[in-house]
């Protein structure tokens, strides 16, 4: 996986709260069995017209946004369906990080996999950084995660949490399955000992 | 020994390594997998040349993609859902993992297979790369979905990382009343809590209304635990659990039986355990509900009206309004005049025997509405084998119903069974998003009964007049 460190870039504002992975990327798009290509589908259903032809007033067409980094989304970002396909349509678009009140679990944590930053933060936070991603081509906001720091356009410094081992992890590019597989010979204990318990299983 | 919820019980029988920040591995006892989320985790494996690490633990069925209709039989027409049913065959096969194919009459929703065929066991861990692996819980079963990667990460390890969930215990207590059911408990306390209301938290259901139940009530319950924003749903194992579990194929028997019974029977929460959250619902206070909105929390019951945008605070103002436009519903408007064109009766949530029986009761010797498009879409073969036993079938049939073969179906719409741009679709399913049934499709979410009251009079309809 790419390593995560910092980025500086443009922050695009989605206020409405929950946006469930079927908007993200509706089932049309799942069948796919690769995980390239589906920036181009990302929000579909509010990106483009039934027959077709941009949306212009969805905020990742309008020219000011085309090129977002950041998303600043409202509270319940992620909600529904597990589909992983939501954060690969997510990354292959150039998003690299999503800032909300709250995410939905599978969602927040498919993120990681992925070389996604989800960041929770405060709703007092979170409307600073929603007025930020409002001003345009302006909006540009640099997420550092080394620090754990948001730094808005105007200088204003939020200092976001982060688990130590998925900020270990994104900082460093781990493979998830690599590392457990160095815990080889505790799962294999576990194995014993469970089939010893609970022979059923 | 400090006192332990069934979650802690579960939890703490299967870690297999914990860090010193808390970061655990988890073994699985048992990993579901269907076709559209697992593709690309048997190509990571490929590629990195690794094994599925314990097969015999390891559970696939088609069902997402799959047609319902009897050409079926004749290969699937749609070249992307071939291909995606096409490469779990493969996986299947290449990698020596138990295999339930399109034509076997076993297939069908793999929250409902898993149960059926006895994998789904008390105390076990159960994880999918699906939403709705939640459903297991009503087993006392840890069981939540999974993303692609993790997918991938259990084929390879057998192991999730994971660190624990707050417990939150959701009492509905009492009876429930005549016309009232599972569906109606579950998208009530979604109606409480909101769609974020669980996240964080592990739910255990518990009280005499959940105790009543059975097994295909709790799993209607937990499944949609999730929707609440839940990572699982549980049901502590008793008598009712135990009753459907045995002599299932894949259940221990003899003198694993009793040996797994001895265990089962530890799996509850000790008194004075630590709840982090606790949410209390009378069960005479729950009505047959609908939802309104385009999401689960958007639930009234039926005899309500539709909200105004101001009632709420909040993002949920501009949801609200947004959701009332989606759906081409006024605000005041009676729920029980909402007129429907679809009826879809189906899905992991609603698509088991106890659900048809519901249906079939409210719709015997009755003819759904003129022009009505209304489906049954079974859960599984076997649950459509039986439902032809015991006369269900004819009575959908002789109603207008059209009588289809296993799968997901229209409740996310991923195969031919879709919503146009407008149409209104009363569905027992789990999700009322924009677009859930097709793009521009409308949904409202009710239990199997109210879907019945729904195809015959035309509109929502309180299921209490008919009964």
């Amino acid at each position: 996986m790419e390593k995560f460190d910092k980025v500086h870039g443009v922050a695009a504002p989605m206020p409405l709260i929950n946006i469930d992975t079927d908007m993200i990327i509706p089932k049309v798009h799942l069948k796919t069995i690769k995980r390239s290509g589906l920036g181009v589908v990302l929000f579909d259903e509010m990106r483009y017209h039934d027959h077709g032809g941009e949306n212009e007033e969805f905020v990742l067409n309008k020219p000011a946004y085309r090129n977002t980094e950041i998303l600043v989304a409202g509270d319940n970002f992620g909600c529904g369906s597990s589909r992983e396909h939501a954060p690969w349509a997510i990354k292959d678009f150039g998003i690299k990080v999503v800032i909300s009140t709250s995410f939905a679990d599978i969602f927040f944590n498919n993120c990681f996999k992925n070389g996604i930053l989800p960041i929770v933060v405060e709703e007092e936070h979170h409307a600073v950084l929603m007025e930020d991603a409002h001003k345009g081509e302006n909006a540009r906001m640099t997420v550092h995660l080394e620090d754990q720091q948001i730094t808005t356009s105007d200088g204003v410094v939020i200092e976001f949490h982060v688990d130590p081992h998925r900020k270990h992890c994104l900082l460093n590019g781990l493979d998830d399955i690599g590392l457990t597989m160095e815990k080889d010979h505790h799962i294999d204990k576990f194995e014993d000992h469970a089939s010893q318990a609970r022979p059923w299983v | 020994m400090s006192p332990k919820t069934l979650y802690d019980k579960i939890w703490d029988a299967h870690v297999a390594h914990e860090a010193d920040d808390g970061t655990c591995l988890l073994y699985i006892d048992r990993h579901l997998v269907h076709e559209v989320t697992s593709p690309q985790a048997f190509e990571g494996l490929r590629m990195a040349g690794r094994p599925v690490r314990a097969p015999e633990k390891t559970i696939a069925v088609p069902d997402h993609n799959v047609p319902t209709t009897a050409d079926r039989v004749n290969g699937i027409e749609n070249p992307e859902s071939r291909i995606q049913v096409e490469a779990l065959d493969k996986n299947a096969k290449d990698f020596g993992i138990h295999y339930y194919p399109v034509h076997d009459v076993r297939q069908g929703i793999v929250h409902i297979v898993g149960p059926e065929q006895g994998w789904t066991l008390p105390g076990m861990t159960v994880v999918c790369g699906d939403s709705h692996t939640a459903t297991h819980g009503a087993f006392g079963a840890l069981a939540h979905g999974i993303g692609t990667s993790e997918v991938e990460h259990v084929l390879a390890t057998q192991t999730l990382i994971q660190k624990k969930s707050k417990n939150m215990k959701v009492e509905i207590t009492g009876k429930l009343q005549p016309g009232v059911t599972a569906k109606d408990i579950t998208l009530a306390v979604i109606g409480e809590t909101g769609t974020a209301g669980g996240t964080g938290y592990v739910i255990e259901y518990c009280g005499e209304a959940i105790r009543d139940l059975s097994m295909e009530g709790r799993m209607t319950v937990c499944n949609m635990a999730i929707e609440g924003g839940a990572r699982a749903g549980l049901i502590a194992p008793d008598e009712t659990t135990y009753e459907y579990v045995k002599g299932r194929p894949h259940a221990p028997k003899g003198a694993q039986w009793e040996a797994a019974l001895n265990w089962w029977k530890t799996l509850y929460t000790d008194e004075d355990a630590h709840f982090d959250k606790v949410i209390t619902l009378r069960g005479e206070d729950i009505a047959p509900v609908v939802t309104w909105g385009t999401s689960p929390e958007d639930v009234l019951p039926i005899t309500a009206t539709v909200p105004q945008p101001e009632d709420f605070e909040g993002g949920k103002v501009e949801a609200a309004r947004r959701s009332i436009e989606y759906m081409g519903l006024e605000a005041g408007q009676k729920l029980s005049d909402v007129e429907i064109d679809t009826v879809f009766i189906g899905s992991c949530t609603n698509g088991r025997i106890e659900d048809l029986r519901a249906a079939a009761e409210i719709l015997k010797g009755k003819k759904i509405k003129d022009g009505m498009r209304a489906m049954v879409v079974p859960g599984s073969g076997l649950v459509r084998a039986q439902a032809e036993e015991e006369g269900l079938a004819e009575i959908f049939k002789e109603a207008g119903f059209e009588w289809r073969l296993a799968g997901c179906s229209m409740c996310l719409a991923m195969n031919p069974d879709q919503l146009q741009p407008g149409e209104r679709c009363a569905a027992t399913s789990n999700r009322n998003f924009e677009g859930r049934q097709g793009r521009g499709g409308r949904t409202h979410l009710l239990s199997p009964a109210m879907a019945a009251a729904a195809a015959i009079t035309g509109r929502l309809t309180d299921v209490r007049e008919m009964m």
